[in-house]
């Protein structure tokens, strides 16, 4: 029960702030327009605009676009690869960690730089406070505001009508850092940091442990707990999407993830930008029920997710049930007793809905269809709300893909609000759609039938399958979650997963503004009779459908030998792996 | 190319400029609010004991075996509660060393507590938490161990069933709360 009312609570709250939220995001993603913050940041802004020598009001056309957002990826890759590789000759460092190895940092500085946040190492054990705070946390901002960049300016082409320009890449990263990610970050950091976060640059702390250590040789009479400047990297990394945990067990650790209501607050915080960002959608083209229509069908998967997920986990493990464990406890392996089942299951389902990849709970130790829902959602595209922008451009494809279908279907030219959609549109959707899937099915093939694909498996049978094809849907759906137990710091893993990373965010990116220059040169053509309507019921279930049905289609085969396997010898065998 | 490479400049000053502000004064304005207003919580909620020594942390568990404690979740983190190392086991729910795990566990947890077999065991008192540091345990994990604290401690079981009801945070339990 309590369950139903924080998931209606959750989505209540989440509906409410949309509008704000995608009308704030609208007046800084307009730079004509004001944003109320310019007395504070106005002046940084200018001078941001007068020493990279960009002029403000001087848009890019979609290659001009692209061309700015690689290079600017690709410097901060190069930056966090040498923060890494050097990470023993910089400052604040007072575990003395060494250097990162060729491939992590090409891993990490790659997972990074794609908002994705795959973690092949453990933050507390290998990362110095400097890595974090510049190497990393510089990737949590400016990752997330490329994607909500790219996001602005697909939905800039869609709105415009014989225009050469989709706006200009420097202005979109610097507004939104500005008055986006950084104000929300330093009052959220200041309210985790209430609740029990740390934020200080001393050395790990050794305790006395409480029970004294004549009573059990065996026990260590000291406990090291690791400090550093958390909070103000977590706010970004919740907010932006990215889900790379300050430490190891990431949003499970206390620390990390002090109680109910700081969790509460950090699922809120990951849907709070791509839920505003569909209404500014709506509000650019000028038809707010396209903008609601497409929230509808984001939460209606993500409520339905959300509900095989905990259901699935309240069951529990029967296997364990046998033992005498009380069944009605649920599956409590890998999860924090102040979250409990329910509050587990959501947020693997927000995280995976979005490309966060934060966790509270240890995905790998799921029940298998409790699995299966994290393992689904990455595989559709993360366009479940999604990710920082990535979530907004992903569905808008599917939305093109939904549209071309129901053409075909009534045998009329597609059309997108007043634009008719050609081969190329959908050619070049279908590259965004289909280059994640070849990379996520190929690598888990590749890796599934060679010695470095299973050597370093923590699970083996079905649930080895799953943690090798979680691992590339991750990365390629650029998440960042994990069936942890998968050793993947390793060159092999390590160097295919980056390429897998920069393949799904690149490959999508560059099609996505294709069409985004595409979309905006074509002529607007009077609304007809024969004009599909892109609001109300009809429209929010094709597009779940296509959602579905592609996600499916794709994907059931692999899974079937993943997680439904698992299922079905969990309660109709006595089989152990 | 020739275009990507005209778009290095803006991109190499561009970053420089971000991360002076977003990780250099975003981080050190956070922690000076933390440290200020919230100094305890920004340091890790440590626990000093009468003599001056850190004890612990309010928010991390720790390990305790002896039954005048109660006894925490199992722990995956290093070789348990290591806070340097958290983590959970990452088992899936048809390994069998996860099936071993919470065999033995079960009938420690039984002997230990003089469970009999008919009553079910809760799951979070043999199962590992997923950051190995959990502070907390179920109430009904607490009301089975009251007993035998009870009993090391030469006092009633009743005032250690009182206590677990002071000490009891919304739905579960702090655990570090009660030290002796």
């Amino acid at each position: 029960m309590i369950g139903w009312i924080q998931l209606a609570l959750f989505v209540g709250v989440l509906a409410l702030l949309t509008k704000p939220v995608g009308l704030y995001l609208y007046r800084v993603l307009t730079p004509e327009a004001r944003v109320g913050l310019e007395p504070v940041f106005g002046g940084l802004e200018r001078m941001f605009y007068r020493v990279i020598k960009v002029d403000p009001k001087r848009e890019q056309d979609w290659k001009v676009y692209a061309f700015s957002m690689l290079a600017f990826s690709l410097v901060g890759m190069l930056l966090t690869y040498l923060i890494l590789r050097l990470q023993h000759l910089l400052p604040l460092n007072p575990q003395g960690f060494g250097p990162l190895s060729h491939h992590l940092a090409f891993n990490t500085a790659a997972s990074f730089t794609t908002n994705t946040n795959w973690q092949s190492y453990g933050g507390e054990s290998t990362m110095s406070y400097f890595s974090q705070m510049v190497g990393l946390t510089l990737h949590n901002f400016t990752s997330a505001a490329v994607g909500i960049a790219i996001a602005a300016a697909l939905v800039r082409g869609i709105s415009r009508a014989s225009a050469k320009t989709i706006g200009n890449f420097w202005v979109d990263l610097i507004r939104v850092s500005l008055y986006v990610l950084l104000p929300i970050s330093l009052v959220f950091a200041v309210f985790l940091v209430s609740q029990g976060m740390i934020q200080n640059f001393k050395p790990y702390e050794t305790v006395q442990i409480v029970q004294d250590s004549s009573l059990d040789s065996t026990l260590a009479s000291t406990q090291v707990i690791a400090q550093g400047p958390m909070a103000s990297q977590v706010a970004i990394k919740m907010l932006g999407t990215n889900g790379g945990g300050f430490v190891n067990a990431n949003a499970a650790h206390p620390y990390e993830n002090p109680n109910p209501l700081s969790n509460f607050f950090q699922i809120l915080s990951i849907f709070l930008i791509p839920a505003g960002l569909t209404y500014y959608l709506g509000r650019m083209v000028k038809s707010q029920g396209h903008g609601w229509a497409v929230w509808i069908a984001m939460a209606v998967m993500f409520v339905g997710g959300t509900l095989v997920a905990w259901n699935a986990e309240s069951t529990g493990n029967p296997r364990l049930t046998v033992l005498g464990v009380e069944a009605a406890d649920g599956n409590m392996e890998g999860k924090e007793t102040r979250f409990g089942i329910f509050n587990s299951a959501l947020f693997m389902t927000i995280t995976t809905d979005a490309s966060c990849g934060a966790v509270n709970s240890m995905h790998d130790s799921m029940t298998p269809l409790g699995g299966f829902v994290p393992l689904f959602n990455m595989e559709v595209g993360e366009v479940i709300f999604g990710g920082v922008g990535a979530g907004l451009y992903g569905m808008l494809l599917y939305v093109i893909l939904a549209i071309f279908i129901a053409g075909l279907m009534v045998g009329r030219t597609p059309e997108y609000l007043g634009k008719k959609i050609g081969a190329t549109e959908v050619k070049l959707a279908a590259i965004g759609i289909l280059v994640p899937v070849i990379s996520i099915l190929g690598f888990t093939a590749w890796g599934v039938v060679s010695t470095w694909g299973t050597a370093t498996l923590n699970n083996i049978g079905p649930h080895g399958l799953s943690e090798v094809l979680y691992a590339f849907s991750s990365a390629t759906g650029n998440n960042g979650s994990a069936f942890a137990g998968l050793g993947t710091n390793v060159p092999w893993y390590n160097t295919l997963m980056a390429i897998a990373m920069l393949g799904g965010r690149f490959m999508v990116i560059v099609p996505v503004l294709a069409i985004a220059g595409q979309l905006a040169s074509k002529k607007l053509v009077a609304e007809g009779a024969g004009s599909f309507p892109v609001s109300g019921v009809t429209f929010t279930v094709l597009l779940i459908g296509t959602v579905l049905i592609i996600g499916a289609l794709t994907f059931l085969p692999v899974l079937a030998l993943g997680p439904v396997l698992e299922h079905f010898l969990m309660i109709h065998s006595t089989q152990l792996f | 190319m020739k275009a990507l490479v005209q778009e290095l400049r803006p991109a190499l000053l561009a970053t420089l400029l971000l991360t002076v502000l977003l990780c250099g004064v975003y981080p050190l304005v956070v922690w000076g609010i933390a440290q200020t207003v919230f100094p305890s919580q920004a340091n890790g909620s440590l626990i000093t004991n009468a003599t001056g020594t850190v004890i612990g942390s309010e928010l991390i568990g720790q390990p305790f075996t002896d039954a005048r404690y109660f006894h925490p979740r199992p722990s995956a983190a290093g070789n348990g509660y290591d806070g340097a190392s958290s983590g959970g086991t990452n088992l899936g729910p048809l390994s069998q060393k996860l099936i071993d795990q919470v065999t033995q566990r079960v009938a420690d947890y039984r002997a230990l507590n003089g469970i009999p077999s008919n009553v079910a065991i809760p799951a979070d008192a043999v199962t590992a938490s997923a950051s190995g540091l959990d502070p907390h345990i179920s109430l009904a994990n607490a009301r089975l161990q009251a007993p035998r604290v009870a009993q090391a401690r030469n006092i009633s079981t009743d005032r250690v069933l009182r206590f677990i009801e002071g000490a009891t945070d919304g739905r579960s339990l702090e655990f570090l709360a009660n030290q002796g």
